[in-house]
C-alpha cells in the first residue's frame, strides 16, 4: 500500500514559488490499479515523482507498508530513498527508458546489482524471476534482443517486468501508453493491471489518456495540483 | 567474472561490447600512446646508459668534481690538483678517496687506420669498494696494457692479447669486460700514469677528473674550501652536459605524451559520459547508487586502458627488441612497466574528470517526456 498524505511541493519560480502539488491525499491498495489522470501541468507526474521518492514535498508524508512494517519514505534521506527504490518501488518510465546496451533480459537482471554490493543470493533470486517474468510479458522469445531491435510495444513490456522484478510493493507507472497506438496501448493497460492483481502490488499510473480506463480500478483527476475526485476505492469515473 | 562485481562492469561492460567500434578507436589511441612513450623510454633509457653507465659504477657517497667559478661543475673540464686530492683525503669523516681520469680520446686497433671514439678512464687498482665492480674489473696491471668494455672491443674488432694505438702509444688488450660508456663513447681503462700521459697528449691537465669519495664529511664546507663540489653519484650526471639534454628534451617529450593521454582519455570518457548521462539518470531512479556507477564508469575505463596498455606494451616489446639490435633501446621494467602504469593512473585521472556527470545525474529527469 502506498499513501500520500496532505502532500504539498512547490517549485521556485523567480522571486515565487509555484505550487505543483496542493495538499494532496491519495492512496493506493494492494492489488489495485489507481489512475491518475489530468491536464498538462497539472501536477500528476509530481505526485509520481514524490511516490518515487525522486522529490521530496515541502509537506506532508508518503506511506509505503508491507502490511506490517509501514515507512514515510519523505522523511528518508537520499540513500535511505535510493534504498527504497531499489527494493520496493517499481518504476515504469514514460519512454521505457531501456538501457541500449542490454538485451531484454539483462534490462531485467541489472534490477539485481542496482546497489554495488547486492549479495549473490539476492541475484540469484532475481535472475530466477527474470525468465518468469518475461514470460508473464510474452518475450520470451525476445529475450535476447536489445532494446533498438524491438518494437515500442515490446520495449514497454520489457519496462513492467524490469518494475516489477524485484517484487515491490508499489508499482509506479508514467504514461505507459503515450508512444503507443490504441491497440498496444490496451495491451499495456491490461498487462499492467493483470500484473498488478497477480501480483497483490499497489500500483499508481499517471494517464492523460482515458481510452484504456477500463483497466483502472480506481481513477483520480488532478488539476492545478489538487485532486478533484473523491479518493477513496470507489472513485473511478467511468 | 565480471558479473560478480554487481552492477560494476555489469553494465560497463555490455557497452563495451555494444559500443565496440568507439571503444576500439579509443583503445587504439591508447595502444598507440603507450607504443609512443615506450619506445621514448626505451630510447631514453638507451642513451641514458651509453652517457652514463660508467659513471654509475664509479664507488663512493659522494663524486667530487671541480667547481668553476662562473659556470657549472662538467665532467668535461673538471681538473682535480693533487693538493685538491690530499685535502679530500685528509678532511674530517672522510674514509676513502679515489682519484678517477676521464677523457675522451680515439683509439685504432694496430695495423689499421680505422680511429674509434673512446673514453679512457684512469683507474687505480685495488680502490676501496671495487670488489666486483665491472669498470674497475678493466683495470690493468701495467702501464702497456689497457681493458676493454665490451662495446670498445667491438667497435675496434680486438681481443684480448691484440694490440691497439691510442694517442699514438701501443697497448696489449688485458681484459675485455661489461658493456659500459660514457657519454656515447665505448670506455677503455688504463693505469693512471698511462692515462695521466694520455690526458696530457689529447690537451689535458693529466689531473684527476673526479674524485671518488666514501665517507660522512662535511661535503659542503670541504668543497668550498677546495673550490669542488661534492654530490651523490645521481645528481652529478647533470654535470654531463650531453646526458641532461638528451634525458631534458626526451624526458619533456615523455611528459607531454603522458599529458596528451590524460587528455584524450579524459576527453573521450567526458562525451562518452554526458552521452549516457540519460540512462545514469534512469539507473539512479531505479535505485543505482552514485557510488557503484562511479565503480562502474571507473570500471569501464580501466578495461579500454588495460586493453589498450597492453597491446601497446606488447608492440614496445615486440618492435624494441627489434630495435635495440640497431639502436641504443632499453627493454626494462623501467622503460615499459613504469610508463604503463603512469600511462593507466594518468588515465584513470582523466577519466575521473568525467565523473561529474555521473555523480550530478539527476533521477527526476528519467521521468516525463524529459529524455
Amino acid at each position: 500500500m502506498i499513501e500520500l498524505q496532505n502532500v504539498t511541493l512547490t517549485f521556485p519560480d523567480g522571486e515565487n514559488r509555484i505550487t505543483a502539488i496542493d495538499d494532496v491525499t491519495l492512496r493506493g491498495d494492494n492489488g489495485t490499479v489507481t489512475g491518475i489522470t489530468g491536464p498538462s501541468g497539472s501536477g500528476k507526474s509530481s505526485i509520481l515523482a514524490v511516490a518515487a521518492t525522486l522529490i521530496r514535498p515541502d509537506s506532508g508524508g508518503v506511506l509505503i507498508s508491507d502490511g506490517t512494517d509501514t515507512i514515510d519514505a519523505a522523511q528518508l534521506s537520499k540513500h535511505e530513498a535510493t534504498k527504497l527504490r531499489r527494493e520496493r518501488i517499481g518504476i515504469v518510465f514514460q519512454q521505457s527508458n531501456l538501457l541500449p546496451a542490454l538485451t531484454a533480459r539483462e534490462q531485467l537482471q541489472v534490477m539485481a546489482r542496482l546497489g554495488g554490493g547486492t549479495s549473490r543470493n539476492k541475484r540469484a533470486k532475481i535472475d530466477a524471476r527474470v525468465d518468469e517474468l518475461l514470460d508473464a510479458v510474452g518475450l520470451t522469445e525476445h529475450a535476447g534482443k536489445r532494446a533498438h531491435q524491438l518494437s515500442g510495444g515490446q520495449r514497454q513490456r520489457v519496462a513492467i517486468a524490469r518494475g516489477l522484478v524485484h517484487e515491490p510493493e508499489v508499482l509506479l507507472v508514467d504514461e505507459p501508453t503515450s508512444a503507443l497506438d490504441q491497440e498496444r496501448g490496451a495491451e499495456i493497460m491490461e498487462l499492467i493491471a493483470g500484473l498488478t492483481h497477480e501480483r497483490d502490488t499497489a500500483t499508481l499510473l499517471v494517464t492523460h489518456d482515458l481510452v484504456h480506463r477500463d483497466a483502472l480500478d480506481d481513477l483520480v483527476t488532478v488539476i492545478d495540483g489538487r485532486i478533484t475526485t473523491p479518493v477513496a476505492g470507489q472513485a473511478l469515473t467511468r | 567474472m565480471f558479473e560478480q562485481k554487481g552492477i560494476i562492469v555489469f553494465v560497463a561492460w555490455r557497452e563495451l561490447r555494444f559500443a565496440r567500434g568507439r571503444f576500439l578507436l579509443i583503445g587504439a589511441v591508447v595502444a598507440l600512446i603507450t607504443l609512443l612513450v615506450g619506445f621514448l623510454s626505451g630510447l631514453t633509457g638507451g642513451l641514458a646508459a651509453q652517457n652514463i653507465s660508467s659513471v654509475l659504477q664509479l664507488p663512493g657517497d659522494r663524486l667530487v668534481l671541480q667547481q668553476p667559478e662562473n659556470s657549472d661543475p662538467s665532467f668535461a673540464t673538471s681538473s682535480l690538483g693533487e693538493d685538491t686530492v690530499t685535502a679530500w683525503e685528509h678532511a674530517d669523516g672522510v674514509e676513502s678517496v679515489t682519484p678517477v681520469g676521464i677523457v675522451q680520446s680515439r683509439a685504432s686497433s694496430s695495423g689499421t687506420d680505422d680511429p674509434t671514439g673512446v673514453a679512457l678512464y684512469g683507474l687505480p687498482q685495488d680502490a676501496p669498494g671495487t670488489g666486483s665492480n665491472s669498470l674497475f674489473e678493466l683495470t690493468p696491471d701495467s702501464d702497456t696494457e689497457v681493458g676493454l668494455s665490451s662495446g670498445a672491443a667491438d667497435d675496434l674488432g680486438v681481443e684480448v692479447g691484440d694490440t691497439i694505438s691510442i694517442t699514438g702509444n701501443d697497448f696489449t688488450v688485458a681484459a675485455i669486460g661489461e658493456d659500459l660508456w660514457y657519454s656515447h663513447t665505448p670506455v677503455l681503462v688504463m693505469t693512471p700514469e698511462a692515462w695521466s700521459e694520455a690526458s696530457k697528449l689529447v690537451g689535458g691537465t693529466g689531473e684527476a677528473t673526479v674524485l671518488a669519495v666514501t665517507g660522512d664529511a662535511d661535503w659542503e664546507a670541504v668543497g668550498s674550501e677546495t673550490d669542488t663540489v661534492a654530490e651523490t653519484p645521481l645528481a652529478s650526471l647533470t654535470a654531463l652536459e650531453a646526458f641532461q639534454s638528451e634525458i631534458g628534451s626526451l624526458g619533456l617529450m615523455i611528459a607531454m605524451l603522458f599529458g596528451i593521454s590524460a587528455l584524450v582519455v579524459g576527453a573521450f570518457f567526458t562525451v562518452w559520459t554526458m552521452q549516457r548521462a540519460g540512462d545514469i539518470a534512469v539507473l539512479k531512479a531505479l535505485g543505482a547508487t552514485t557510488g557503484s556507477l562511479v565503480r562502474d564508469s571507473l570500471g569501464q575505463a580501466l578495461i579500454v586502458l588495460a586493453v589498450g596498455i597492453g597491446v601497446g606494451l606488447a608492440a614496445v616489446i615486440g618492435l624494441g627488441t627489434l630495435a635495440g639490435q640497431a639502436l641504443p633501446f632499453i627493454i626494462s621494467p623501467l622503460t615499459t612497466l613504469a610508463p604503463a602504469v603512469v600511462m593507466a593512473v594518468l588515465g584513470l585521472a582523466g577519466a575521473a574528470f568525467a565523473l561529474r556527470s555521473v555523480t550530478k545525474a539527476d533521477p527526476l529527469t528519467a521521468l516525463g517526456s524529459n529524455r
